[in-house]
């Protein structure tokens, strides 16, 4: 006899939403989706056993369930938090939990260095966007901030603890996707650090994925350190045969050139599919891929506005011209103008584009 | 699926002490009250999990197990009612942390010990995912005299909800410190002066504040020790110590009772928490890993002469901000204190501020905090 699936009615900040039990309220909040879903800086949908550590997806319960109706004591995780049938909570109607969520962004950049102008993670930082949405102007901190040294963990990745925010996602990747617990916690409180057991590289094929699980800086690749800004690359989804993992995976491109290899990632910055290190780090031609097209980045990050639609390859191309060299593949085009408001789509404009053609088009 | 019982022996709180004396000298109670105990749970394999700094007790329960073992009172078919039971001790490995019961199930099963989310409880995941209870070793051995003299009994003993008795571990500026077991109706004045507990504090001082739970519970000053805010005098009971909640009551908490006479400082006695909560932090979470190493700083600062007026709200800013928003309570032991020290000593912080070099000079706050109280306009 097939199970009849009963539903749990929950409302996010008044909006309605029916789950299946067992879900939690971060992902309830998913589902409806828009400015009500809390930031999740620890949580992980694919890591078992991740989230609650962070903090900046607490919520209120107002009211507990259909049965029991009395709101919870104490703001909750909502990434650890499942619902309950008829629950009722408040995340950005809930001046307490902004409040919360204030100080948890503060405690979380405390001790954070500020490096972004030299980090490789600026632009797709999680810790960027949530400071820049939930963070206060300055510090208020007046202390030496803590540090420590940078390690190399293996050839292809670099740890930079002092930017790390302990929200345990490498340790759950390197516990659950490669088969020995190397990697993990040294340390307690304020002076805990992440750690390849006393520094051993983790030689392992997946291990690549801690600098995609990453939400700040901490885990790079070193093959595309310090070597280009995200946000000057073009993302595009491709794929090649693969025989350890999916083989599908976004390349951050210029012109011909694959500046790096990443997993896809979602709009929560979770990725779709982990990718093994051969792809990563050892397949940097072109030619080892294929190219699908452009990848649409759909965060709020600096990444997401490098907007552009189709990418051509020129057929003819005076060889002169262009100093003897092949064309690329990408050269760079963007078909809808960023730059010059109202948008404007290039291709439709015939000839070489001239400020009338905006004047024109605002009027 | 095994269920467990596990008797929680880590007692870390700073001011607490009553275990050890159990453990220490009446061991036999404890581990006849982890016999009933298991027996009613069906228990078969259960786990004394004790303080790694209580080097020598270790030693005295395994004798104690060994003694029990010999007279058919443990292993296997205890006393012929088929009932097998062993009782394992472990040490821990010096953390406060691993008293919280999910950190201790955590460390108990070999791991770092970080306190679980929960839910799942223990009860319901708790050792190796079995359903598992964590009790007090003070909680255990009551069991004892429960059983012995039958619950309604022994339920006789004391005032409204505290019933039965309590061990309170006294310490600080008091002339007789030790471990009391009270029967919760002697009055808070009574337990601190009476010569048959405390016997009143030394060197004719008078009492400035106490701390009556254990580190993590508000500490009160003297007129709100002895007197409620209703002007009722405070009972060593569950109910009056929490009397006025923490506006003008305290806690119960551990039974570590921590008075301070007149010379001393609550700046310092705030500030040396502070570091205690932030040594002992597990790091697992935003607020307290980062706001306890804050608020010491802060604390620090004042209490070393470099203070601006302004720190005083960022404490009670910081403290605002983990409560209640962490993992386990430890953010919470973390942030009460210094909560109730700004409550009520507001203006000892402040003259800390505004006498950077006596502050530094002396090493004990304004006096006008003891009893009898209010003192008008004491010398600062
Ligand atoms: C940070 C922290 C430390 C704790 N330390 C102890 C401890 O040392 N001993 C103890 O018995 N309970 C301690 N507890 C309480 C335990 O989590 C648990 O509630 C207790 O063992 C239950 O015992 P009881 O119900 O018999 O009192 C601690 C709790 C926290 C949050
Ligand atoms: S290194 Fe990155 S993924 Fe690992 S705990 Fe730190 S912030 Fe999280
Ligand atoms: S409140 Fe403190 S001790 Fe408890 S889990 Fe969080 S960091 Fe660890
Ligand atoms: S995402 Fe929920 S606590 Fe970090």
């Amino acid at each position: 006899m097939a199970e009849e699936k009963k539903l749990f009615k929950v409302k996010i900040d008044n909006i309605s939403v029916e789950v299946e039990p067992g879900t939690t309220i971060l992902n309830a909040a998913r589902q409806i989706g828009g400015d009500i879903v809390p930031p999740a800086m620890c949580y992980y949908s694919k890591l078992e056993g991740s989230g609650g550590k962070c903090r900046t997806c607490l919520v209120k319960v107002t009211k507990g369930s259909e049965a029991d109706p009395r709101p919870m004591p104490k703001l909750v995780a909502s990434c650890r938090t499942t619902v309950m049938d008829g629950m009722e909570v408040a995340n950005i109607t809930s001046p307490e939990v902004q409040d919360a969520r204030k100080g948890v962004v503060e405690f979380l950049l405390l001790n954070h260095p500020l490096d972004c102008p030299i980090c490789d993670q600026a632009g797709e930082c999680h810790l960027q966007d949530l400071g820049y949405e939930h963070g206060a102007d300055g510090t208020r901190y007046e202390f030496k901030r803590r540090t420590f040294d940078q390690i190399d963990i293996g050839d292809n990745i670099k740890l930079h603890m002092t930017r790390c925010i302990l929200c345990y996602r490498c340790v759950y990747t390197a516990d659950q996707l490669t088969n020995r617990r190397e990697h993990g916690i040294l340390g307690r409180g304020e002076h805990s650090e992440i750690s390849t057991y006393i520094h051993k590289a983790l030689d392992n094929e997946f291990i690549g994925n801690v600098i995609d699980v990453c939400p700040v800086g901490a885990l790079t690749d070193r093959t595309f350190r310090f070597k280009n800004r995200v946000w000057f690359l073009k993302p595009v989804d491709a794929h090649r045969n693969c025989d350890k993992c999916c083989g599908k995976t976004v390349l951050w491109m210029r012109g011909d050139e694959i500046f790096r290899v990443t997993a896809r990632k979602d709009k929560y910055g979770e990725v779709e599919d982990f990718i093994c290190d051969t792809c990563r780090f050892d397949t940097k031609e072109t030619s080892a891929w294929t190219i699908e097209g452009p990848r649409k980045i759909d965060r709020h990050s600096v990444i997401s506005q490098g907007h552009y639609v189709g990418t051509v390859k020129p057929k003819d191309t005076i060889v002169e011209v262009m100093d003897g060299r092949q064309p690329r593949l990408l050269m760079d085009i963007h078909s809808i103008s960023q730059v010059n408001r109202p948008e404007i789509d290039l291709s439709k404009i015939d000839g070489p584009a001239h400020s009338d053609d905006f004047n024109n088009a605002k009027s | 699926m095994p269920r467990y019982l596990v008797c929680n022996a880590d007692e870390t709180e700073p001011g607490t002490f009553k275990d050890r004396y159990l453990m220490e000298f009446l061991p036999h109670l404890l581990i006849e009250g982890l016999l009933i105990a298991s027996y009613a749970l069906g228990s078969h394999s259960t786990y004394i999990y004790i303080r790694g700094e209580y080097a020598w007790i270790p030693d005295i329960l395994e004798e104690a197990i060994a003694e029990a073992k010999q007279n058919g009172w443990l292993g296997k078919n205890i006393q012929g009612t088929g009932f097998d039971l062993e009782i394992y001790v472990q040490r821990g490995g010096g953390a406060y942390i691993c008293g919280e019961e999910t950190a201790l199930i955590e460390s108990l099963e070999g791991k770092r010990g970080n306190p679980r989310i929960k839910p799942p409880f223990p009860a319901v995941k708790g050792l190796w995912q079995c359903p598992t209870v964590v009790n007090n070793v003070e909680t255990l051995a009551a069991v004892v005299p429960i059983i012995n003299i039958g619950g309604e009994e022994y339920a006789k003993i004391g005032i409204g909800k505290s019933t039965g008795t309590k061990l309170i571990s006294a310490c600080g500026n008091i002339k007789k410190p030790g471990v009391y077991e009270i029967d919760m109706t002697i009055s808070v004045e009574e337990f601190i002066y009476s010569d048959e507990y405390c016997g009143g504090i030394p060197k004719g001082r008078r009492l400035k504040a106490c701390i009556p739970g254990g580190s993590s519970v508000p500490i009160l000053p003297a007129n709100l020790l002895l007197k409620t805010a209703k002007g009722e005098a405070r009972m060593m009971t569950y109910e009056s110590l929490n009397d006025g909640g923490f506006a003008t009551g305290s806690m119960m908490g551990s039974g570590g009772f921590v008075v301070l006479d007149e010379d001393q400082c609550v700046v310092r006695n705030t500030y040396t928490l502070a570091r205690f909560y932030h040594h002992e932090s597990c790091g697992q979470c935003s607020p307290c890993r980062e706001g306890t190493g804050w608020m010491k700083r802060v604390l620090h600062n004042i209490e070393y002469g470099k203070g601006k007026m302004s720190d005083i709200d960022l404490l009670w800013d910081i403290q605002r901000k983990i409560e209640g928003n962490t993992i386990c309570p430890l953010g919470d032991a973390a942030a009460w204190p210094v909560a109730a020290a700004i409550r009520h000593f507001r203006d000892e912080f402040e003259w800390h501020v505004k006498n950077p070099n006596a502050a530094q000079q002396r090493n004990f706050g304004i006096a006008h905090y003891a009893d009898p109280l209010p003192v008008a306009a004491a010398a600062v």
